[in-house]
């Protein structure tokens, strides 16, 4: 698997979804999905992939993040691949994303919690 | 890439976690982010690896050599649980400016930034700085006290940073688990004051 053909870097991150540069909806590379039940059939080779790494999940969740990281796939298709996967009711978020500007209270729960283990 | 063929050594967050949050680690190159992702983060950290097509290239170029086209550029983070509800995620900027996509995706939706700097070389932080200030990131700023790099006072460096009066500035050892724990700390408390005043309005 060293050959250049098989190089993930030489596949633009636009090929390996469909042409579109943003997410369909809001996925960071923070966002955090679980796996839920949806339709399997018609999925590209990548988001197949994706699926997988959750086979042994035991209902644990992954970053967007991980995902690009595991996979090595690039951070910029992972959040589209998994906006995706999503819209397919595949992979779901916890709660809502989170609005443009953090809430104060996130802050202040982050700050109570670093402080707790200092 | 062995990694990329065993996803069982996925870590998964627990059903239980249902807010992550994110900060920045930001600062120039080899100033210690790598290092102090590590220093923090609960798990081993990970890194991402994005494609970037030099800019020099138009991106309908299929030309067929992508090696001289392209460049990759990681990006390391870590992760801390914060309970049993929240986890923090640590994403280590790259060094330089010029990967703008890449920065916006960073520091979209980030509580904040916090900039490690190194007094041989701070001048390096200027352009991680403004390009933070242009895109309303609130940032602190840390000075990663390297072994044998020179020792100022912080009024000396905040003037050389060109920092206003409001931006915490702090010092680390990015080495050191409770150092990064506390420079992270300064930081969320700056986060959780009030604004400081603006500009006048018209």
């Amino acid at each position: 698997m060293t050959g250049p053909r098989q190089d993930p870097d030489l596949i633009r991150p636009y090929v390996r979804t469909g042409g579109r540069t943003r997410p369909s909806q809001d996925v960071r590379l923070e966002s955090l999905v679980f796996a839920a039940t949806g339709t399997v059939q018609g999925l590209g080779p990548d988001a197949r992939r994706v699926l997988a790494l959750f086979t042994p999940s035991q209902g644990g969740g992954l970053a967007v993040a991980d995902i690009a990281a595991t996979l090595a796939l690039p951070p910029s298709a992972t959040r589209i691949l998994v906006a995706d996967l999503m819209d397919q009711g595949l992979l779901t978020a916890p709660t809502a994303a989170e609005p443009e500007r953090p809430a104060a209270s996130l802050m202040e729960r982050v700050l109570d919690g670093l402080r707790a283990l200092a | 890439m062995d990694f990329a063929l065993s996803p069982n050594r996925v870590d998964f967050v627990p059903r239980t976690v249902t807010q992550p949050a994110k900060i920045v680690i930001a600062g120039a190159f080899a100033v210690g982010k790598t290092t102090f992702v590590a220093s923090v983060s609960e798990v081993a950290p990970l890194r991402m690896e994005e494609p970037i097509i030099r800019a020099s290239t138009t991106v309908d170029d299929l030309t067929g050599t992508p090696g001289k086209n392209t460049t990759t550029v990681g990006l390391d983070y870590g992760r801390i649980h914060l309970g049993n509800q929240l986890v923090l995620y640590l994403f280590g900027t790259p060094g330089q400016i010029r990967f703008r996509p890449l920065w916006e995706d960073l520091t979209e939706g980030a509580l904040g930034a916090l900039v490690l700097a190194d007094t041989r070389d701070l001048d390096a932080s200027h352009d991680i700085l403004g390009l933070l200030e242009s895109q309303n990131t609130p940032y602190a700023v840390a000075i990663n006290l390297f072994d044998h790099a020179p020792r100022y006072p912080l009024p000396e460096i905040r003037q050389a940073l060109a920092l206003e009066d409001h931006t915490p500035l702090t010092e680390c050892d990015a080495r050191e688990y409770g150092s990064c724990l506390q420079a992270l700390i300064t930081l969320t408390e700056y986060l959780t004051r009030p604004a400081p005043p603006l500009e006048p309005q018209p």
